[in-house]
This record gives C-alpha cells, structure tokens and sequence, in this order.
C-alpha cells in the first residue's frame, strides 16, 4: 500500500437527506466516514470494511450503497439518505416503527442500513414475499434476530404504507 | 396518585424502550464518541505466525506530519505492560518485545490525528522477523520435536498447558468393561469467531490533571475490567471509570480485555490526550477472542439399549496464550457437563491444553464456557448409537433421559440439575414436526432417490454463574447487583452490574421491577455499563443477566416492599401485620379499598415517616446464586440433500425451549432465533482455520462466512416452562441455549440422509464439498 506523504483534496457537494452540504475533503476519504466524521451523522456503522455486512449501507439516489467500500468524492452531485434523514414531521415512519414493532432489532448496529435496504426493497415492490425480502436484505448481515423478525417487519411496513398511502 | 401506565410485568411482550433510538440511528456506540483534542491510535499486527523480532525501526513513522507517538513492546515494557495476565492465569504480551507468536499478533502501535495518518505510518514501520517454523494443531504442538511457542515462560519445556479431568476413572472403566455395546465418535468442533457485527475498540481518556482515566470500551463486564485494568495498569481503581455505553453485539467476544485497550489507555496517560483506538474486522477475527477448536473423542457404553457409562478426551488447541475466559478452576470450562440430558451413572472426562501460533483468547462463542462443545459431543454420539443399534434416535432419547422425578438430579460429573420435564419438551418438538409422518416420507424419498434427513438435539444447559463459592472471573466471585432507587414520585431508576449488547435489559429489568412493586415499566430507568454509576457485578456472558441480575433486582424491590409495608402501616395507622400487598398497594385485610399504592408510598418515604425509620426507599443487593439454572430444549432440524452437488437446504426447524418463566417473550424468543441462526452458522459455514504456516484463513467477512437472511431457515418455536425451583422469579436464561442446542440438531439432520448408507460423521462446518465427498465415498453422488 502506498503512503499518501502529501494531503490530496477535493471539493464535494452532495444532498445529504434534503440538505446541500459544500465541503473540502480528501481524495480518499471513505464515504462512511465523510458522513460519520465530517457530518456528525454517527448513525451508519462499520462492519466490516469489505463491503461484506451492509452496516454501512446508504441510499445514493435511492439506490442502496455500501459506504465503506464508496469514496466521498463519488458521491459527487448525488442525493444521499442516512438513518438520521428517514424521520419527518410526523413522527417515525412506517419502517422505523415497524423494526420496533415485530422486535426486528437487538443490538441496533445492522439497523439503520437494514431499514434503508428495506425502504429501497419496498419503492420497487410495494408487496414482497418473504424470498423477496430474503433476497434484498441478503447484503445485510445481522448476528442478532435470526432474520425472521425483519422479515415480518418488512412486510408490516409494507401494509402500513398501503394503508397510509 | 394515579397510575398513568399499565404495569405490565412478567409474560408481557411489550415494546423495547431501547429501540427509540436504535431505529433513529442515535445509538451510542464507542466509535461514535469523540472528545476534543483525541488522538487516533492503529496496531501493527505481525504478517507471520511464528518469529523472533529482530529489530523494529519506527524512525520513518515517528516523520510522518500529523504521527504523534509510535509505541512499541519496549516502551510499553519500560511501564512494566509489555505484558499482561489472561483470563486463565496465564501472560499475554501487549505489544511483542521478543517473539510474534500468532499472524495478527499486536507489535507496536502509531497514535496520530487521524486515523488515515495513523494507518498511513504503520506502513513505514520497519520490523525485520527471523522466521521459525509454525505450531498449527494440538497434535503437532505436543510432539516432542515441536518448536517451543512460549520459551518466554520460565521452566515450560512443551507446548503443554494443562492436564485437568472429571469424574470417576475407575467407574467409567467397569462401565466400559461391562457394556454390550461402545459406540464411538471422534469428532473436531473446528475454531469459530463471535464475530458480533460491531468490532472492539476504546476511547481512553486520561486526565492529566486529575489522574482519572476513563475508558470508554466495548465491554460486556465493565466492572470486572476496571479491577483487572486496575491491577494490570497499578492504577488506583477509583482514578478508574469504564463506561461500556451501547454495544453491537458481543456473544463472548467482549469478555476478555485485549491489548488495545491497554495499549490506547497507557498512551493516553502518556501524552496527555483521549486516544481511540477502533479495530478494524480483520483484526477482530485474526487476533480476538475466538471460540471452541476442540478435538473430541466420545465413548459410549450402553447396556441393553440403557447408557452406562460415557468416557471422553479432549484436546484443547488454545492458541498461543492460555487466555480462556472460565472459571479458574475449570480448566476446560464447563465441559464436564458432556453427560448432556441423559442419566449416565459413570463417566470420565480427560482434557489437555496446548499452544500453537494461533490467536488466544477461547470464549464461548454465545455459550456458558464450553457447554456448547459439550452439548455437541452427546448428542451426534447418541445419535450414532442409535445408529449402530438400529433403534431410532428419538426412542433411545427417551429411554435414557433423565426423569422429572429424578430432579433435582446429580450428574456424573457433579453438576445438580435444578428442574426439568425432558420427555415433555421432546414430546412438544416431535408434535409440531409431525415426526412419524416425517419418518415415513423419508423412507418414500430415499426409494425415489432423494435424500431427507430428520436431525434431533436434545440440550441441557448450566448457566447463571455463579454461585461464587465455586465460580469465578480471574478470583472475582461470580455475583451480580440491581440498585433500586424510587424517587418521591414514585418514578425510579434501576442500576445494575450486567451490561445489555442487545439483549433488551432496559426493557426486561424494567418488566421485573414492575412485576414486584407495581412500579410501570416505563416508569423504570435502566441503568448500566458506567462503574463509577452502577454497583458492583461481574457482566452479561453465560446467560447470567436474568438468573443473577434479575434475582438481584427481584430481591431488593422485595427489601423495597418490606419498608414500604412499615410505611403504609404508617400511613393507613394500622399495624403493618395487617397489611396485605397486592401488586402496585397495599391494603388493609378485610377493607380493600382502605389502601396505598407504591407511588403513595414513595412520596412518603421523603415526606411523611414514621418515628425511627430512614428516609428514602432505595436499595441495593448483591445475590450470590444458591446454584446454576439449567436450561434445556428439543430441536429437530429437516434437510435435504442434492447429491448432485452435496448442499443442505433446511426444509424445516422446530425449537422447542424451557427457559423456566419468560419475562418478555418476545425478546425470549427474539434471543432463541438468534441463537438458532448462530448455531446455523457454525453448522454450515463459520470456520476460522489456518494453513501450514499459520495463516489465517477467515481473516475478513469474504472467507469467514455468516448466514444471511437468504440461508437462514424458517423457525417454528415452541415453549415448556418448568421454573427454576431457586431463582426468586422461576427464570433460567435463555440468551445462549439455541446456539449451545442447534448445532448437532443441523448435524444430525445431514448425518441422517446418509446414515443408512454407513455415513456416521462429517465435521462442521458441513459444507457442500464434505457432503459431496462423503455422498462419493458411499455412492451416493450423482
């Protein structure tokens, strides 16, 4: 591995969860640790380093990505969503309350990026199957819950926007 | 006043307080902590298994811009913590001044302003090795030719760490003697890793000016570790404070304390400035606590289908320090509780410990010290007894289980089993899995050629340590606390010894309190983690938070409730005999509706008491456990196997658990799924393993695999519930009993496509290429 001897910068704008937000960063600053460390937004985790668990995962352009394995500076003009950006006005919404409500989380470190993955999972399919949502959370590494109770949370969030929408 | 809440305590599924901020990504994990003016700290971690150090050169690193510090094993060993003890009464070196003796091991450390500037400088760190050759099993460490891993010990001349035994010899032998059948198994339970999704790190914060440090840690025993880090430093242990604040994860892999942490805590106190330190994955699973890597061998004598003796040998690979995390005078763990369910008169445990240049630190990997393996070994011998005696697994179950009106029941090996209706529970699984029906359909797959298999496991567990007479941590007896303080309003704020990773306590504990005084439980306040705020307690590991803590904060809301009832005598101006409590009041016997509730009562207590009694109604108690809770369960596991090219796919898991009375079920059966998918993982495909020269394979989560929800199965769970006869609330622990219980259930299920064809083992994990061999072997590859 080389060393870098010099700091090498570059400028940034992304959206993160609604808000532009202008910064100079290093070249190789990780993505995650643009969000954690630069913005304060502590909420995505690290777990591996490998792309591997997911419990870094954010959603670039609604899309799902592992921000451990992403430099910042790919982020560039993009729209990024967080843990810390699905709660409005209203209250927490459907799928933070589902997770609660089926006892879909234990420790909490795989969660924010669990519920992000869930969240693209259900703009696509709006009504998955259990092996659909195996399927989508299947980059999403929990030690905890044995899986089961995410799925059914999944599944209670997608009734509760049905019902909401 | 009114109560504003329901009470809700025992038997409720209500909600976790802690998932509002989980949900809401504001949890409080150690890499989120940051201080002003901290410094980052990264190791540098030993490329080889096995070689002197000749020279270490930190010149180019100490030049980087923004490199504050290069630690090493020298200077570390000017302070006298070049070294450290281990959990098992051994050394462990912090930072390595003489010999690397496993790949990953910790060799200097670089503390800078970032952490990229830290990682940068590690790369021009010059270390310069004199290779030797590498130690990589048991078998070949007690060779009399091997080279010697621990030539840093004076007087050890092998790689030889103890001989320890159980049971009786001599009984076993005539057993064995006067068998009409011994079956036998050898069978390797291989390494595994913890693996919780968090990794370990600190934040050690020295004040210069005060003396006091704190560390904030990732620590499933915050108390115990500022006694240990209080001995290992010399600090004074009040200038000590450990905060463990929320932790992702843990199932054993925070127990011990790892040079990290004293490697970043010593350079605090040095420079003046809190250090972080973060572990990155690999270094996780290449130098952290890892998790069984025995190699077992069972015997098994039976007579006239009835089990009569079992003598068993284990040799333990322990790395290159003996750094379990046990009991002292265990030296295997609780492994001696091999006899499993099963009422065997005589049996005999021999166990040996080696070194090898592998990573130290055996815990057990979401188990009470070594049941798991235990549990593991009867139950694939009973099944290849039945096997080799051609009765079915079920049927010799049952025949030797021992009885409910046996119990409490005195094994083999000494351990009093407290409770328990085994044929029960095994009656409940067999029911839900429509096990005869499943026999059959078996039998109709085998003519078409497919390849079922029914696995069953039947566990009995021995967790909540202590009591401290005979279980300890490092010489700490095996205890725990609550603190219970009810404030004026009736409000109150509980604090423990334990320390939750995920387990729920907020909630749990909060469901007990309510349970005994009536309090609701989200009028309770759950405290734990920070040593200067909570009583003494030895951690959560073993299953022990509910049968220890919980007792300890059942009995002080009954210490709470006596002076209560001497308040409400005050109160009501009767005499307290002629009070009655029921839950949240107590009443006059006769005038239920002369009465006061607990938040009347608590009010009192800082307002209105009568002559002679102190003010406030808090408390604290410490309980030592008369002794252990036994847990048990019956799992059956169905597979199918593709013989084209030997995966398992689980067509269905039935669970059935008595954890004695459940506090919150949900979270009861939130633990249970947990473990079940744990003990999946290390059935089918988590394996740290290592090659000739003591590389690590399974150093990242691209070799060390963990089940996704894709692989997970489906569980369908079931529940008896017989209570612990000496746990103030009937409880036993549950965190641990799926992952201890399930592995031989997955085994088994695979074992049992293909015993009719003369398979009789296949080693976890039981990967798609064993089966495939193993399918060859017979014939029945396609």
């Amino acid at each position: 591995m080389a060393v870098q001897e010099a700091v090498v910068t570059t400028p940034l704008t992304v959206t993160v969860n609604g808000q532009e937000r202008a910064e100079e960063v290093e070249t190789r600053l990780l993505l995650v640790h643009f969000l954690r460390e630069t913005l304060g937004l502590t909420g995505t985790h690290v777990g591996c380093d490998t792309t591997s668990c997911g419990a870094c995962t954010v959603l670039v352009d609604g899309t799902p990505m592992k921000s451990c394995t992403m430099f910042a500076v790919q982020a560039e003009g993009r729209e990024l969503t967080t843990v810390e950006g699905l709660e409005g006005a209203g209250g927490p919404p459907p799928i933070q309350e589902a997770f609660s409500a089926e006892h879909g989380l234990q420790c909490g470190f795989c969660t924010p990026g669990m519920m992000l993955t869930s969240i693209a999972l259900l703009e696509q399919s709006p009504s998955p199957t259990d092996e659909e949502i195996r399927w989508a959370i299947s980059g999403n590494v929990c030690r905890c819950t044995g899986y089961q109770n995410i799925v059914k949370a999944v599944h209670h969030a997608a009734a509760a926007m049905k019902e909401g929408s | 006043m009114a109560v504003a809440h329901e009470i809700r305590g025992l038997g409720h599924s209500v909600r976790r307080k802690e998932d509002a901020r989980f949900i809401r990504g504001k949890g409080n994990y150690v890499e989120d902590i940051s201080l002003p003016g901290m410094l980052h700290l990264e190791l540098l971690r030993s490329p080889v298994a096995h070689a002197r150090i000749v020279s270490i050169d930190t010149s180019r690193a100490e030049a980087l811009p923004g490199v504050v510090a290069v630690v090493t094993g020298e200077l570390m060993a000017q302070h006298s913590l070049a070294w450290m003890p281990t959990l098992s009464g051994d050394t462990q070196a912090v930072l390595a001044t003489d010999k690397v003796r496993f790949q990953g091991q910790e060799i200097a450390a670089v503390v800078a302003e970032s952490a990229y500037i830290a990682k940068d400088a590690l790369e021009l760190i010059d270390v310069e090795y004199d290779l030797l050759p590498a130690v990589t099993s048991p078998q070949q460490a007690l060779e009399p030719a091997a080279p010697l891993i621990r030539d840093d010990k004076e007087g050890q001349e092998s790689n030889h760490i103890y001989d320890w035994e159980a049971g009786d010899k001599e009984a076993t032998e005539k057993a064995l003697a006067e068998a009409d059948k011994i079956v036998e198994l050898e069978t390797f339970y291989p390494r595994c890793h913890p693996a919780p999704l968090e990794c370990c790190g600190c934040v050690a914060d020295v004040n210069p000016a005060t003396g006091k440090a704190t560390i904030y840690m990732t620590s499933q025993a915050p108390h115990a570790h500022r006694t240990l880090f209080a001995l290992v430093a010399g600090l004074p242990e009040h200038q000590i404070r450990i905060v463990s604040p929320d932790i992702g994860g843990g199932f054993g892999n925070k127990v011990p304390i790892y040079p990290g942490y004293v490697v970043a805590t010593a350079a605090s106190l040095l420079i003046g400035r809190p250090v972080k330190w973060i572990e990155d994955r690999t270094g996780n699973l290449i130098s952290t606590g890892f998790a069984r890597d025995y190699h077992m061998k069972g015997e098994l004598a039976l007579k006239d289908g009835k089990m009569t003796g079992l003598r068993v040998n284990l040799l333990s690979d322990n790395g290159a320090f003996f750094a379990d995390a046990q009991p002292t005078k265990f030296k295997a763990g609780l492994f001696h509780i091999v006899t499993g369910s099963y009422d065997i008169p005589a049996a005999h445990v021999v166990t040996k410990g080696a070194y090898t240049n592998k990573a130290p630190g055996g815990v057990a990997y979401r188990c009470s010290f070594r049941v798991t393996e235990a549990s593991y070994l009867i139950e694939r011998l009973v099944q290849t007894a039945a096997y080799e005696l051609g009765v079915d697994p079920v049927e010799l179950r049952m025949k030797n289980f021992v009885q409910p009106e046996q119990m409490p029941y005195e094994s083999a090996t000494g351990f009093l089993y407290d409770s328990g209706d085994y044929p029960a529970a095994m009656n409940l699984a067999l029911e839900k899995l429509g096990y005869d029906e499943l026999r059959s359909e078996q039998a109709a797959a085998r003519e078409e050629g497919r390849l079922l298999g029914i696995g069953v496991a039947f566990f009995t567990e021995v967790v909540g340590a202590g009591h401290g007479k005979e279980y300890d941590i490092a010489g700490l007896r095996m205890f725990d606390s609550a603190e219970l303080r009810v404030h004026p309003t009736g409000k109150a704020i509980l604090k423990l010894g334990v320390r939750s990773q995920g387990q729920g306590h907020e909630t749990t504990f909060g469901q007990i309190i309510a349970h005994e005084l009536g309090i609701p439980y989200e009028d309770v306040e759950v405290q734990e983690g920070d040593t200067d705020n909570t009583p003494y307690g030895l951690g959560t590991y073993a299953s022990r938070s509910t049968p220890v803590a919980g007792a300890a904060a059942s009995m002080i809301s009954r210490e709470l409730r006596e002076k209560a009832r001497k308040i409400a005598g005050h109160l009501l101006e009767v005499s307290e005999d002629d009070l009655e409590w029921e839950t949240g009041r107590f009443f006059v016997k006769g005038s239920p509706d002369r009465a006061v509730t607990i938040q009347d009562i608590a009010f009192a207590a800082y307002t209105n008491l009568p002559d002679g009694l102190q003010a406030g109604l808090e408390g604290v108690h410490y309980y030592d456990p008369p002794n252990m809770t036994f847990p048990y369960g019956a799992y059956a596991v169905v597979v199918e196997i593709d013989r084209g090219t030997g995966e398992w796919r689980v067509q269905r898991m039935v669970a059935v658990d008595d954890c004695g009375v459940r506090i919150n079920p949900m979270i009861v059966e939130g633990q249970i799924m947990g473990g079940l998918t744990e003990g999946y993982g290390i059935a089918a495909m988590e394996l740290i393993t290592f090659d000739d020269d003591g590389n690590c394979i399974g150093s990242t989560f691209m070799d060390y695999l963990l089940p996704t929800a894709w692989e997970t199965p489906v569980f369908e769970l079931g529940e008896t519930s017989v209570p612990s006869p000496h746990h103030p609330l009937g409880a036993k622990g549950v965190g641990e009993s799926a992952t201890v219980g399930s592995p031989a259930a997955y085994v088994n299920a695979v074992i049992d496509a293909l015993a009719h064809a003369g398979v009789r083992n296949i080693d976890m994990p039981v990967t798609s290429d064993k089966v495939w061999h193993a399918l060859a072997e017979v014939g029945l590859a396609e």
